[in-house]
């Protein structure tokens, strides 16, 4: 499945897009562990940015 | 796609996003702060705070705290009083020359001894003038619908940069920043990466934020439509000449819907309630409800209801878009995020303006593809493509 062209290429984004849109609306929806739920998806985009933008290659 | 697909949304792309940038710069550096405003208010100690007091100590009368307020302008009239969700203990009075008067001036008032606790500045703070270069560029309807127009054109550099996404990634790995090929491909692969994983968010912030600058306009029409319809037996009543008690009204909007508190009252003449009526807005209180409010009109005269009905799906539309803005509806990790994101915005924004500005400047790639390609092609596009 993530072997195909299209996957390559559109595979993290869609799953990106997924977890941000998880983030915005399930604290839009309740409080507590929703909240948390918001801040753990909302995180992994700004840790992809922080990880892709400073990593390196050695 | 065709390369003279990949053109034209190039085209698309460099106009909408150049256009726009600028001001997506101002909005953006503006926002970071009014992520905090909360924060830095209460830094800055323009945030009123209600001294401590035993949980059950009994609230003042409502007509006493308006008192309060109105003895320290006696000229002026009442437009607004509000309360914050988490605050039930402090009333904000906004009175004015006239209904719609932008110089109002603010009041906050103790909810339990009904003394006046501060007055609190805006224009000319800090806060104050970020919020206007934020929402209206001190420029009114105009200024907001122009910013609306902006973020419109965000929106149409968003959606064709994802369009363009595609052939642009092609031989790359996802998220692969090509740092040993010089600043302009290294910040072309930043502004792909930063840009593919933000999108979801900026298009929300973005689109959200146009809506946001429609607010005026949703409230017109509302009122001449749906509040028109509301007190149309008042239509040819002579205006109220002195109100009725703001206690009473509140009592008995509360009556009607026990389960909901009042988030704000409009006084007459104001953009959210008509010339005879205290608008009387309520909300519930969970995560959801609490942004919706629910208009209970009240006739200013005798405190007695007129009507309560639902807000319209626009204005449902305008009230959700405004969390989703905001980002200040999921407590501080949410706020964090944020501000993280319109960071990444900004390299994105930034990015993109270098990119043009050294559009001329090609780089030395030693294994250039054809002919055909480099002619089909914007500058940039092949950049992509060759590695």
């Amino acid at each position: 499945m993530m072997n195909t062209p299209f996957m390559r290429l559109w595979g993290a984004p869609i799953v990106l897009a997924i977890l941000t849109t998880i983030g915005l609306l399930s604290a839009l929806l309740g409080d507590g562990v929703w909240d948390l739920l918001s801040a753990f998806t909302l995180g992994v985009p700004v840790l992809c940015c922080a990880w892709y933008g400073l990593r390196r290659k050695t | 796609m065709t390369p003279i697909t990949v053109r034209r949304w190039a085209w698309i792309h460099k106009w909408s996003s150049l256009i726009c940038t600028v001001f997506m710069l101002l909005l953006c550096l503006t926002g970071l702060p009014l992520i905090y405003h909360h924060e830095i208010n209460h830094l800055l100690g323009n945030e009123p705070e209600a001294p401590a007091m035993a949980a059950d100590t009994p609230k003042a009368n409502m007509d006493t705290i308006l008192a309060a307020g109105k003895a320290l302008y006696p000229g002026k009239m009442l437009m607004y009083i509000s309360q914050e969700a988490d605050e039930p203990n402090i009333w904000n009075l906004t009175l004015g020359d006239n209904p719609t008067d932008e110089g109002f001036k603010s009041i906050a008032v103790d909810a339990r001894t009904a003394k006046v606790l501060a007055q609190p500045g805006f224009e000319g703070t800090f806060l104050g003038v970020m919020f206007h270069l934020h929402v209206d560029l001190y420029a009114g309807l105009w200024g907001k619908l122009f910013l609306g127009f902006m973020g419109l054109l965000l929106v149409i550099a968003i959606v064709s940069g994802v369009v363009l996404y595609a052939p642009f990634m092609r031989k790359l790995e996802f998220g692969e920043v090509r740092r040993e090929r010089g600043p302009r491909v290294k910040w072309l692969d930043l502004h792909n990466m930063l840009g593919i994983v933000t999108l979801t968010w900026a298009l929300v912030v973005g689109a959200t934020g146009m809506i946001n600058t429609w607010a005026d306009l949703l409230l017109k029409y509302w009122q001449y439509t749906e509040m028109a319809e509301m007190i149309a037996p008042y239509k040819n009543l002579p205006l109220p000449k002195s109100l009725g008690s703001m206690q009473k009204a509140l009592d008995n909007a509360r009556a009607a819907e026990p389960h909901m508190k009042v988030a704000f009252v409009a006084f007459p003449g104001t953009p959210f309630s008509s010339p005879h009526h205290y608008g009387v807005f309520m909300n519930g209180d969970d995560a959801l409800t609490s942004r919706m409010y629910k208009p209970v009109l009240i006739d200013a005269q005798t405190s007695q209801i007129t009507e309560s009905r639902e807000l319209p799906w626009y204005l449902k539309a305008l009230l959700i878009s405004q969390p989703l803005h905001f980002g200040d509806y999921g407590g501080g990790w949410m706020q964090f995020l944020w501000a993280m994101l319109d960071i990444a915005t900004i390299f994105v924004l930034g990015s993109g303006l270098y990119l043009w500005l050294k559009r001329g400047v090609q780089v030395k790639a030693p294994e250039k593809k054809g002919v055909e390609t480099e002619q089909a092609m914007p500058a940039y596009a092949t950049e992509g493509e060759a590695r």
